[in-house]
Parts: structure tokens; C-alpha cells; sequence
């Protein structure tokens, strides 16, 4: 399986209502505790966000292919895999964030889901607003925005282990290839 | 160059040069599962693996401790798919009686110091209290942990923590924690280890480096590690029923990214607002405010040290009119020494609700939620916005929370 290496979509902002970026998100706002019992992925897409104010009705407007643009510490908290698996459920493209919760980054390589760190991607203003379409480069972290014409500076290329998963789907094919 | 212990830890489970940054992979002693992600880690087993063992059954574990018993059908479910599943695979499991897994784990004498743990369960870095490297993952994670005993790690830069002073009771190790907290913030140790030393470590007991390790993971880190002194250690030999365990020590020439130096001299009573962890107060800056309910338990602070403090406190006094005090044992081995040595009728004179062991009101709410407008002191170690209800949730240590319960508004212990 060959997989994409440039990624183009619409972007989502995760900003609160006076503008800001949204730091310190943990994995009860992205996907509540009260849904943990769900197994199946394509139930877990309408809980995305859901416990995020001002976020809830994100997985009406999501469509497959956008891309997520967060801010610092994306992903604090839990270890739960919905709270990676609710916007794989969605078809969301890519999570763009200044820095993720070092258990949801492991989850997210893990599933083959695409996860770049991009510094001041959204606290600095003038980058990215949800609706702009973003072009990014997996491999080598460039990315485009195509509604201001301008390059953003920041993004981190995928490391090694991190474009391995996500070439030959997720951490199970992976271990299929590396292991005896 | 010298090691730090995390770079040690790893090196003696892999076969490659450590250093910071690298991804290796390691062999793992021990990987958990808990009734939450439980049944993922079953599923997403049996998509990939069909009907394969897994790698050492000796070596795995399950672990209910969120929902313990079930209340609901869908855990209900989810902990019998796991217990069908262990039974084929010859899996033990430590069920809805016995406990959260971690402290499990440390307990049984299965987690020894030097050693590497995985599971589903983002606290499961307390083993951190034992000089050991728990990691918490997700399903994914873990289902191919059970199937082939390995993981990889980029391997973390390490800070070092240096806590100068001594701790005057009532202050305690989870004010400690707190301080520590608040200095460091949310994202101060974000994807990397910390090493806590200095005199206000080597004097905490186990149960106090089990709070100071369980609240790393609201720093950002992935574990936190305190080197076991003798009564640590003494503690694991006994338990593992094995002589030959030492403590994994860093080098004195170990690179450090970072050095924090914090001084606890004089420290009071500290306090988590709503809705942040890292959001640490002095208690005495809220105090007054109403409370209607409280919390004791969770692997931060649901131990034998918590519950006889609390028992101090509140021994021949009455919970305030109004104030629901839930109390939850970490393990059942904590609840049992309450029923028998006498604390458990201390409690329950008191007005406590004293239920069976487990997460209680930290996971999705085994032992209450809380309403909306409803203020909560929890000695758990999370406070997010909605995660155990719709009220109010502040951190607390067991102290502050007893004498809060006592007075029914946020009071400082070391004023009473």
C-alpha cells in the first residue's frame, strides 16, 4: 500500500469564541467517557468534540478530507484510541497541531493516522482559519495555504517510524514486516 | 557519556545504542489491559491475529477497574469479551473486585523496579513510584503488546526534579505534587521523563511516591521516577517474594535537558481549580467555599496511608449536613485492612459512603457523578471540564479533604 504524501483539505481551527486558540484539549472534550464502551469505529464519529464548548456540532460540519488544526498539548489525558479512531471515523485527513499529549501522538502513529507538529500554527494569527485549504507535505512537514497564498513555516517532516506505519497502514502490518 | 535511568531502563530491555530521540524497540516485562479499552485491545486482536496466542500469557494481564462492578451493559459486555478471552488464552485476570491495575501491579510484587509496563491506563506511569518505566497506551498499542511482547519508544530526554525541604503534616505528598504541578504546568514535561530527587523525595513513603508518580502524566511527562530507597525495596522483596532486586540509579553524569529546583520549605496546603490540574492554588485562597460533595480515592490518593489520615480527621466527628462523602479503596486489599483494622466503623460513624475498591468517581463515574452546579473535592488527579459530571471538580489532598467535609466549604488543614 502506498499512501498519500501530500495532503490537501479544508482547514478546522480549533479556536474558542474570542479567537483564541484552544490549548491543554484532553481526550474527555475530544471523545467523553461516558461513550467508552463503543467498539465499532464508524459509531465513535458523531461523539467527536462532543464535550468541547462551542465544538459539539463539529461532526455535522466535518467532511471527509479536512484537516484539523490544533493548538498545544492536543490530546491530554487518557490513553483511549477513540479519542484518535471518533476523527478517523469522520475521514478527517490530518491533525495539525504546535504540540499533542504524548500518549495520543503514540495512538495516532499507531493507527496510520497522519499527525504533524507545526509550531504556532494557530496561536500565531494570520496562518491558518478554519475554512482556508491547506496543502501539506508528510515527508518533508512543508505546508501551503492556498486561500492566503502563503507558505507557513513550522511544520515538522514525520519521523521515520512515524511515516513506516502510516505507508503500510498501521502498527499491526508494520510488526508483520519488522518482526519474525 | 552517563545514563539517566530511563536510558537504562530501555537499554536493558533492547538489543540497540540508546540515546535520546531514537526509536528502539524493547522487550516488555508486563502488558495490561483494563475493562476501558479492554475489549478494543480483544477486537482489534482477533482482526489482526485471529485465533494466535499471545506471546506469554505469564506476562499479560487484565485488570477491571473503571466500571468495577458494571453498571452499565455495554461494560458489562466488554468485561466478559475480556474474560472469554483470557480464559482461552490462559490470561489472569484481576477482576471487578480486586482493584485499579496499577497499584495492582505493585502489590502482587508483578512490577519490580527496572522494570518495563504497558497498559491501557494514561496513570499507569506510577509505577514511576517503584523506579519502574510504566508507559499508558491504546488499544492498538496493546493488542500488539499482547501478540508480540514488544513496543517501540522514542526515547524521551529527562528532566530532573530536585525538591528541597521537608514536608510538615498536615501538608502531604499530594500538596507536594500539586507545588510541583504548578510549577512545571500542563505541558512543562511534555513527551519527557523526569527524575524527582532531593531530601523531600527520599523521606516519602510508597504511597506518597505513587501520588507524586501518578500526576506526571498531568505534566505532559511520560513517567516520572523516584529511586527506591530500602523501604521501597524492601517493600517489592517482600511482595515478589524474590532477594535480588535493586534499584536502576542514573549516572552522575547523566545529561539532563532540564534542572527544576523547588523548594517546599513552608509550603501549604495546595488546590486544583476547576477545571485544570495545573490550575494550583493555596487552599486558603478558596476557602469558604460551599462543598457538596467529596471524593477519596483514585490511584493518586486511594491507599492505606490516605484513608488512616482521613480516618484521624474525622474519628469521632460527623461529615456536615449536606456533604455526600464518597470513599473508594484503590485496591481490596486497602478495603479489606479498613473493614478489619477498625477504620471502616470510623468511617462509616463519620457518614461515609466506604464502597468496594476501584477508579470510583475518577473514571465515568462507578461511584457518583456530580450534578450541575455541585462542588466536588476530589483527591484524584484529573479536573477536567465534564469528566466526572456536570458540577465543579477540585483537586485536593486526603487532609484537605477531610477537614473540608467536616466544616462543608473548602477549609485549610492546617488551620484546624
Amino acid at each position: 500500500m502506498k499512501r498519500p504524501i501530500l495532503l490537501k483539505g479544508r482547514a478546522w481551527a480549533l479556536r474558542d469564541e474570542k479567537g483564541r486558540a484552544i490549548d491543554d484539549i484532553d481526550t474527555d472534550q475530544i471523545y467523553h467517557n461516558a461513550h467508552l464502551a463503543i467498539t465499532e469505529l464508524e459509531k465513535m464519529g458523531r461523539f467527536a468534540l462532543g464535550n468541547l464548548p462551542g465544538w459539539e456540532d463539529f461532526p455535522q460540519k466535518a467532511r471527509p478530507g479536512d484537516i484539523l488544526v490544533v493548538g498545544q498539548n492536543f490530546g491530554a489525558g487518557s490513553s483511549r484510541q477513540q479519542a484518535v479512531d471518533c476523527f478517523r471515523s469522520l475521514g478527517i485527513a490530518l491533525i495539525m497541531g504546535e504540540s499533542f499529549g504524548a500518549i495520543y501522538k503514540r495512538n495516532a502513529i499507531n493507527s496510520g493516522f497522519p499527525l504533524m507538529v507545526c509550531s504556532g500554527i494557530i496561536s500565531q494569527s494570520g496562518k491558518v482559519d478554519s475554512g482556508n485549504i491547506l496543502e501539506v507535505n508528510l515527508s518533508t512537514g512543508e505546508v501551503f495555504n492556498h486561500t492566503t497564498g502563503k507558505k507557513i513555516e513550522g511544520g515538522e517532516r514525520f519521523s521515520q517510524v512515524q511515516m513506516d506505519i502510516y505507508q503500510v497502514g498501521n502498527l499491526f502490518e508494520y510488526g508483520k514486516m519488522i518482526l519474525p | 557519556m552517563g545514563k539517566t535511568i530511563i536510558e537504562k531502563i530501555i537499554a536493558r530491555h533492547c538489543r540497540e545504542k540508546v540515546t535520546p530521540g531514537k526509536v528502539v524497540w524493547v522487550d516488555i516485562d508486563l502488558r495490561t489491559a483494563r475493562d476501558f479499552g479492554g475489549a478494543n485491545v480483544v477486537e482489534n486482536f482477533r482482526r489482526n491475529y485471529h485465533e494466535d496466542r499471545v506471546a506469554d500469557a505469564a506476562k499479560t494481564f487484565f485488570a477491571f477497574d473503571c466500571v468495577a462492578p458494571a453498571n452499565n451493559i455495554p461494560y458489562a459486555n466488554n468485561q466478559q469479551i475480556c474474560r472469554d478471552f483470557a480464559q482461552q488464552q490462559g490470561i489472569k485476570v484481576f477482576d471487578v473486585d480486586q482493584g485499579i491495575g496499577s497499584h495492582i501491579l505493585i502489590d502482587k510484587g508483578l512490577c519490580l523496579p527496572g522494570y518495563i509496563a504497558v497498559g491501557t491506563d494514561s496513570h499507569l506511569n506510577l509505577l514511576g513510584a517503584l523506579g519502574a518505566l510504566g508507559q499508558g497506551m491504546g488499544d492498538v498499542d496493546i493488542a500488539f503488546a499482547f501478540k508480540t511482547g514488544k513496543t517501540w519508544f522514542e526515547v524521551p530526554e529527562t528532566i530532573k526534579v530536585v525538591v528541597k525541604g521537608k514536608l510538615s503534616p498536615p501538608v502531604s505528598a499530594k500538596d507536594l505534587t500539586l507545588a510541583v504541578l504548578k510549577r512545571l504546568g500542563s505541558k512543562g514535561a511534555l513527551g519527557k521523563a523526569i527524575e524527582f530527587c532531593g531530601e523531600a523525595i527520599d523521606s516519602l513513603s510508597l504511597d506518597g511516591r505513587i501520588t507524586l508518580a501518578s500526576m506526571v502524566t498531568e505534566m505532559g511527562g511520560i513517567v516520572g521516577f523516584i529511586t527506591p530507597n530500602q523501604e521501597v525495596l524492601a517493600y517489592c522483596r517482600a511482595r515478589a517474594g524474590k532477594e535480588d532486586i535493586e534499584a536502576i540509579t542514573a549516572d552522575p553524569d547523566a545529561h539532563y535537558c532540564q534542572t527544576i529546583d523547588i523548594d517546599i520549605s513552608g509550603l501549604k496546603p495546595q488546590i486544583s481549580l476547576p477545571y485544570y490540574p495545573s490550575k494550583v492554588a493555596n487552599v486558603d485562597e478558596v476557602e469558604g467555599e460551599r462543598v457538596n460533595s467529596i471524593f477519596l480515592g483514585s490511584c493518586t490518593n486511594g491507599r492505606w496511608e490516605d484513608f488512616k489520615m482521613v480516618a484521624f480527621i474525622l474519628k469521632g466527628k460527623k461529615v456536615h449536613e449536606g456533604v455526600m462523602f464518597k470513599a473508594v479503596p484503590s485496591t481490596r486489599e486497602v478495603y479489606g485492612r479498613l473493614l478489619k483494622k477498625g477504620l471502616a466503623d470510623v468511617l462509616f460513624d463519620a457518614g461515609v459512603i466506604l464502597t468496594s475498591s476501584g477508579c470510583g468517581g475518577c473514571a465515568s463515574g462507578q461511584v457518583g457523578m456530580t450534578g450541575e452546579g455541585e462542588v466536588q473535592l476530589s483527591t484524584g488527579n484529573r479536573n477536567f471540564k465534564g469528566k466526572q459530571g456536570a458540577g465543579k471538580t477540585f483537586l485536593v489532598s486526603p487532609a484537605t479533604a477531610a477537614v473540608s467535609a467536616l466544616y462543608g466549604k473548602i477549609t485549610s488543614p492546617d488551620k484546624v
